[in-house]
């Protein structure tokens, strides 16, 4: 107990490099990532966030093997997985949900054989929960660059294509009859949505990936109704829970079973501000 | 110059002809229903105005503004969630400059702007709802800001009055006059009934199997112009200030239309 207190009152952890690069890689992708996901979730893409993120894991686990930085491998598989939705016009029908979810089937199973194929080898110990559920507070320092590189580009994106995608999401009809290519407008926005995922992937592991790209983005939506508004929101909400997430996942080596995953905190903490958005949704529903 | 003109303006899609040679002019500060039952080429015809799709023969004329086509334009489809984080202010404040990239710059005359346009649509008092919150007829007014707010020469609607009840109705009908008259622009709105809009109309666009008819009310819904438009008789009733157009005597009736026995009644 008093252990714990000293965890909280003489922090180790602002001064701690290992936290310090966290907190700045996990601030970085969690902005990222819920200012995207406001958009995805307003276009009704979150399954296909969803596939992307687990897409991924084959990416994440090929990286192992091969010997490239797993975001690498992430971002790679993502954007591909992105362009080959794109081919089969996944952004124009919301509904595709079976040919999503087949192929997200197959890329856990490419998963599934990569950690095999890379499990005889010292190195990789540890790559399956890495790759799965991520893990923050081992990442090298080197890939900072690259998720500040990926981040700026993905943050560009949608800054560009802000007004455009607004007028696409109310109406791809009216948007198109004032001159917009709501195709490339979509395909830009995919392309963005996947490298957020593979950023988010990277930090909080595959499987938990949309967990930051929508969970954010959908408290925001209950909280405000102007959209650059919902953006900013969701950026907060997504930093807070990441942040808050390291925190207590740091003092959580004082705990039973020491050291409990970050990724666990992070997405117990963006239900949690779901579940307290809602009272606050259902008054602003009320109208005057 | 006027608003828009159309001249021997043919669509062929797959081998079928959706249009037919359809030619007219609509001048400025005039009320035009674009009136024909589903299938009659109405949601094609505006397709073509907006440059979406190119005629297979004839020259489409729009007014243009720096270059751009000077249309606004309020579709028939517009489904939105009422989680979508957008207020009606928002939406009509995209009509100014929706279609530039990067991040809109707020300032003092945008907003004022933003106010007058609303306040011409009567939609002061519902400007900061959700716009997937809205009623139908509320929608409507937050659209047709939205189109009007570039100072547009042409104002297009697809099917405005569909899915509204009578009331609402009537008061979008009756503001869309009322902006056709004060900011004299021209104003073409679709419809496959056009009781609603007849009180107000200054001309009509009849289509059928896309051949067009042009005209005055009183010149173009009358029983021989409709019966040559259709290829086969029908009769123009007009009983308590509405028109009704029913099927005449379908002996007559060319054996290769078959699907006008679907609907002997086409406007009721």
């Amino acid at each position: 107990m008093q252990a714990f207190l000293r965890a909280i009152v003489e922090p180790g952890f602002f001064s701690s490099p290992q936290v310090q690069l966290a907190a700045a890689i996990g601030g970085v992708v969690s902005i990222v990532a819920a200012g995207i996901g406001v958009f995805t979730v307003i276009r009704g893409q979150s399954f296909a966030g969803e596939a992307l993120g687990d897409i991924g894991a084959a990416g994440g686990s090929s990286s192992y093997l091969i010997g490239i930085g797993p975001l690498w491998g992430f971002a790679g598989i993502s954007v591909a997985a992105s362009a080959a939705m794109e081919l089969i016009g996944i952004q124009r029908v919301r509904g595709r949900d079976l040919a999503t979810g087949i192929v997200l089937g197959f890329g856990f199973g490419l998963a599934a054989l990569f950690l095999y194929l890379g499990s005889n080898d010292e190195s990789t110990t540890g790559a399956t929960i890495s790759v799965l559920f991520g893990s923050i507070f081992a990442i090298s320092s080197s890939s900072l660059p690259l998720v500040l590189g990926l981040g700026a580009i993905t943050a560009a994106i949608v800054a560009t294509l802000y007004r455009p995608l607004l007028l696409v999401s109310v109406s791809p009809e009216l948007a198109a009859a004032r001159g917009i290519h709501v195709r490339a407008v979509g395909a830009a926005y995919l392309f963005a949505m996947s490298v957020a995922v593979a950023l988010s992937a990277f930090t909080i592991g595959a499987i938990l990936s949309t967990a930051l790209l929508v969970g954010p983005a959908a408290s925001a939506l209950r909280l405000t109704s102007r959209p650059h508004r919902a953006i900013l929101a969701a950026a907060g909400i997504g930093l807070g829970c990441t942040w808050l997430g390291l925190l207590l996942a740091w003092d959580s080596y004082y705990w039973p079973h020491k050291g409990w995953p970050v990724s666990f905190f992070v997405v117990t903490l963006v239900l949690l501000v779901y579940l307290a958005s809602a009272p606050l949704s259902a008054r602003r529903r009320r109208r005057a | 110059m006027p608003a828009l003109e159309l001249s021997d303006v043919t669509v062929q899609l797959g081998g079928r002809t959706i249009l037919d040679d359809v030619s007219f002019t609509l001048g400025q500060g005039e009320l035009t229903g674009l009136i024909g039952s589903n299938g009659a080429g109405k949601t094609t015809l505006l397709r073509v105005i907006l440059g979406l799709l190119a005629p297979t023969r004839g020259t489409v004329t729009v007014a243009t503004d720096g270059g751009r086509r000077s249309i606004g334009y309020v579709p028939q489809k517009f489904m939105l969630d009422p989680d979508m984080p957008l207020r009606g202010r928002d939406m009509v404040a995209l009509g100014i400059d929706g279609h530039r990239l990067g991040l809109p710059r707020p300032s003092r005359a945008r907003r004022e702007l933003v106010q007058q346009m609303l306040a011409a649509v009567d939609a002061e008092a519902f400007a900061d709802a959700r716009v997937g919150q809205l009623s139908g007829g509320e929608q409507q007014r937050i659209l047709i800001a939205h189109a009007l707010i570039s100072h547009p020469r042409l104002l297009l609607l697809d099917e405005p009055l569909a899915n509204l009840d009578l009331r609402s109705a009537r008061e979008v009908v009756n503001l869309l006059a009322r902006i056709a008259r004060e900011q004299q622009i021209s104003v073409l709105i679709s419809a496959h009934e056009m009781n609603a809009l007849l009180p107000v109309m200054d001309r009509v666009v009849y289509l059928a199997d896309g051949r067009a008819a042009c005209g005055t009310v009183d010149e173009i819904v009358r029983s021989e112009v409709l019966s040559r438009l259709y290829g086969h008789p029908v009769e123009v009733l007009r009983v308590h200030g509405r028109v009704i157009v029913v099927a005449g005597d379908s002996d007559d009736a060319e054996p290769t239309h078959p699907h006008h026995h679907d609907h002997d009644v086409e406007i009721f």
